[in-house]
């Protein structure tokens, strides 16, 4: 009856830590436009770059992944930004057509 | 984020309590608070404003940013009665958003035909309920109006706090359930926040605009909320 489910990223991220594993805990922050996941949503990463959960649709989850192994070094919290380029981009189509902003930080 | 703030955060959400996640955006401190728990200043204020929303956001308070992520538990309906109004509420709270259970120990209307597809437990409210207790996310609609199936299940929702305790009944009906509730130990204080008659006062006739008004109740009553007392705010 709760949304408690092995899908759930932020049960995943206590399992992983319990089993020893370094984790960083991504959280969209804010959003603009059609953002299709809304602020409060959560991807867990772990040092090997596994996951769980999602910040967008797919679209950037690549580059945050990427940015949670830094932040797993240094264990420095980061703010990062994603969107659409320039009015070209948005203009063909792309598929996440908003803004979002990603708070990463290290599970201590 | 520490991991003794994630443990309670994960606590918190499977014991289906409403939570928040402050995050302090320059130090990156986060800190669980519990819905009741205390917060003084600005930061109290937004604390209590995203609990009442749902929605998660950046919030500036005492000159810091914070990102409160507010973990509601998903509110549901438990209807005590398997009768003609619980099954057009039961085609209209998912619509709405509603997890919803009907709890009826007689067989011959808690069956599979009248209740396709719907979470239905055939058995006394006192057996079912502990196994799956009744909680302040949970809204108690009692329509059989037979007090020994009614009764226990409007007496426990009153105890624990549900957000929303409607009971189907005449006023004399009710006048009658008030004293027995009484002798079950409610105060006059838990007994006022029954919804009885129940129902949005829209001149509801057929069981169908019954179970539309119930479940316009049961917003209304979710909505307006005050998760800081636990009570119900008035009109």
């Amino acid at each position: 009856m709760t949304d408690l489910d092995t899908l759930d990223p932020l049960v995943t991220a206590e399992t992983w830590k319990n089993a020893g594993r370094d984790v960083a805990v991504a959280t969209v922050i804010e959003t603009w436009g059609s953002a299709p996941r809304q602020a409060g949503s959560h991807l867990v990463i772990d040092g090997e770059g596994n996951f769980e959960g999602s910040v967008s649709g797919g679209c950037v989850e690549g580059a945050v992944i990427a940015e949670a192994l830094d932040v797993i070094a240094s264990g420095t919290p980061k703010m990062l930004e994603f969107g659409v380029a320039d009015e070209t981009a948005w203009r063909v189509g792309l598929s996440c057509g908003g803004r979002i902003k990603v708070y990463l930080e290290r599970l201590g | 984020m520490d991991v003794q703030a994630l443990k309670a955060l994960n606590a918190a959400r499977q014991a289906r309590r409403a939570a928040i996640l402050a995050t302090d955006l320059e130090d990156g401190g986060g800190r669980v608070i519990l819905e009741g728990d205390r917060v003084d200043g600005l930061l109290g204020e937004a604390v209590a404003a995203a609990l009442r929303t749902g929605k998660s956001s950046t919030v500036e308070a005492d000159g810091r940013p914070y990102f409160l992520n507010v973990h509601l538990p998903p509110p549901r309906i438990v209807v005590i009665g398997a009768v003609h109004i619980s099954q057009a509420l039961a085609r209209m709270a998912p619509v709405a958003g509603y997890d919803l259970t009907i709890i009826d120990p007689r067989t011959a209307f808690a069956t599979e035909e009248r209740f396709e597809g719907v979470d239905l437990i055939a058995d006394w409210p006192e057996d079912v309920l502990r196994q799956r207790p009744l909680d302040a996310y949970t809204a108690l609609a009692a329509v059989t109006h037979d007090p020994k199936i009614d009764d226990f299940a409007i007496s426990e929702a009153l105890r624990v706090g549900c957000f929303y305790v409607g009971a189907l009944g005449s006023r004399k009906t009710h006048a009658k359930r008030v004293e027995r509730l009484r002798e079950m130990g409610r105060s006059d204080e838990e007994i006022g926040r029954i919804a009885a008659p129940i129902g949005l006062d829209i001149g509801a006739s057929s069981p169908a605009e019954i179970a539309l008004a119930t479940l316009a109740q049961i917003v209304q009553a979710f909505r307006r909320r005050d998760l800081v007392s636990g009570l119900v705010s008035g009109e």
